[in-house]
């Protein structure tokens, strides 16, 4: 059971962040809201209906409404940066060349890659690829923007970037985003309301001042990076001295 | 024992499902079919480049290589019966009836369909199916579909291709080098393979093409994620096809005959 008795609401139009340990089950939690997986109790509902018992069409009707940012980019491979752009709007849309080559110039101009529409994805760094990447995930100007973990492996010049784009496209577009990360001091600047998820459950929420001022030992452990706590380094494993002189195999 | 019996059991049940869920993915690929066929040709077409024409120099190659085998195998044995005139008919029914669809799809299979498993499998890997369901299309559809008609297109193509270079190596060994006679050669031929024969080769090809593309295409979509996962379904890309073809060519063959 990755999660139990989890109950969370995001807010329309705010940024909301969904932070934890490693192995809480942040991108599990994402997936179940986008269906990629199907839970196997409780609902998930998205602007009031529950997206696990749509129907394929019905599904994928919702999730023109999404638009979600991979880790990796997830851009495809074999095409330009701009035809990775204009994906969408050819596969759902019958807008001619002249209409997609505006909004998809429109959209990389926003992120800052105009001059590179005609670059192949394997020539572009980490942090160029999330910012395509982004750029193609709001060309249908979506409702709901889903990041995850938007900001591992960036230094620190894209990571500022991909914060300020984060916030000006929520704000700007007036559109509802949720970020699944564990870069405590990101999130602080970017996020309105964060859920700090925990053994299956939300262990605490608000905004990034109220979980930084919060009495669990667990949470301050999380938001202040301390070694020591709730959460132990070590996986669990027989003693140290025993197991270096093979005494716990006898 | 017991342990034994009920390993047997868990593989059989196992291999039972994976059939099961090998047709319903056939099916599936079936019914999105018409619409990539008679809506996106474009994206067939581009598959049936990838898949056929990249293809082109190693078949080619190895069809003249094979046909001159035959035309050399064919006078050495031949020319026992003084029947070394009959080389050319030899040779073209040994290539459009059996190697030039089954090599072509053993060598498809090394080529073209270790490439689409690859494929698929990376694009797996590094989340670009799940992207594409985010953005509400259809992988199956859009990915799968016009790779599958890509390899079916282009396999009886390629086996006909392999067999005329093929029947070309064995002129040029029979003919210009062991100068069996040029009009024995093709007259014979002309007169003794008929259109059933080329039929059957050309029914063979498109077996093998469904069930070349249909495996790398399935194995490359359900392959484990990762580096050795990717690498794992390549492999059984290769051997599953070759057996199937040979498998195959000899229920066919047992029809026909």
């Amino acid at each position: 059971m990755i999660f139990e008795g989890l109950n969370l609401i995001i807010r329309r139009g705010e940024i909301t962040a969904l932070m934890g340990p490693s192995g809480t089950g942040k991108t599990t939690l994402l997936r179940l809201i986008t269906r990629q997986l199907i839970p196997q109790h409780g609902r998930i509902l998205v602007d009031g209906v529950d997206i696990s018992t749509l129907s394929l069409s019905g599904l994928y009707l919702m999730r023109r409404r999404f638009g979600m940012l991979f880790q990796n980019g997830a851009l495809l491979t074999d095409i330009s940066v701009f035809e990775n752009v204009a994906f969408p709007l050819r596969e759902h849309t019958n807008l001619s060349n002249r209409l997609i080559r505006h909004v998809v110039l429109t959209k990389l101009h926003a992120v800052g890659l105009r001059g590179a529409a005609d670059m192949m994805p394997a020539e572009l760094s980490g942090g160029m690829a999330r910012r395509v990447a982004l750029a193609r995930a709001m060309v249908m100007d979506p409702e709901i923007l889903i990041y995850d973990e938007p900001f591992v492996g960036l230094d620190p010049i894209s990571m500022g970037v991909i914060v300020r784009l984060v916030r000006r496209m929520n704000d700007a577009l007036g559109i509802t985003s949720i970020i699944v990360s564990h870069d405590v001091a990101e999130i602080a600047t970017v996020a309105d309301c964060s859920f700090l998820i925990s053994d299956g459950k939300v262990a605490a929420s608000g905004s990034p001042e109220e979980l930084r001022d919060a009495p669990s030992d667990l949470v301050r452990q999380f938001m202040h990076g301390m070694a020591d706590g709730p959460v132990a380094f070590h996986y669990d494993a027989p003693g140290y001295e025993e197991q270096l002189l093979g005494r716990d195999s006898e | 024992m017991i342990r034994i019996v009920r390993d047997i059991y868990d593989t059989c049940i196992e291999f039972v499902r994976t059939f099961g869920a090998f047709q319903l993915f056939f099916l599936r690929l079936l019914r999105h079919s018409p619409r990539m066929l008679f809506g996106r040709f474009d994206l067939v077409v581009k598959q049936v480049f990838n898949s056929g024409a990249l293809s082109l120099v190693i078949i080619m190659v190895s069809g003249l290589f094979v046909g001159g085998v035959l035309g050399l195998q064919g006078y050495s044995n031949l020319s026992r019966f003084n029947a070394e005139d009959a080389v050319g008919v030899f040779a073209a029914f040994g290539l459009v009836k059996e190697l030039g669809p089954v090599i072509t799809a053993l060598l498809f299979a090394g080529r073209a369909g270790t490439a689409l498993a690859s494929e698929i499998g990376l694009m797996k890997a590094t989340d670009q199916l799940s992207a594409m369901e985010m953005m509400a299309v259809n992988p199956v559809q859009r990915v799968l579909v016009p790779r599958f008609l890509g390899g079916v297109i282009a396999m009886p193509f390629l086996a006909a291709i392999f067999s005329m270079v093929g029947l070309l190596g064995t002129h040029l060994v029979a003919v210009e080098l062991l100068a069996v006679d040029v009009g024995a050669f093709w007259q014979q031929m002309q007169i003794t393979v008929d259109s059933k024969d080329i039929n059957e080769g050309i029914f063979k090809s498109l077996v093998f093409g469904v069930a070349a593309s249909l495996i790398a295409v399935w194995e490359g979509y359900n392959a484990i994620p990762t580096a050795e996962g990717v690498g794992r379904a390549t492999t059984r890309t290769v051997v599953i096809t070759a057996i199937a073809v040979l498998v195959f060519d000899f229920m066919i063959t047992a029809l026909m005959l």
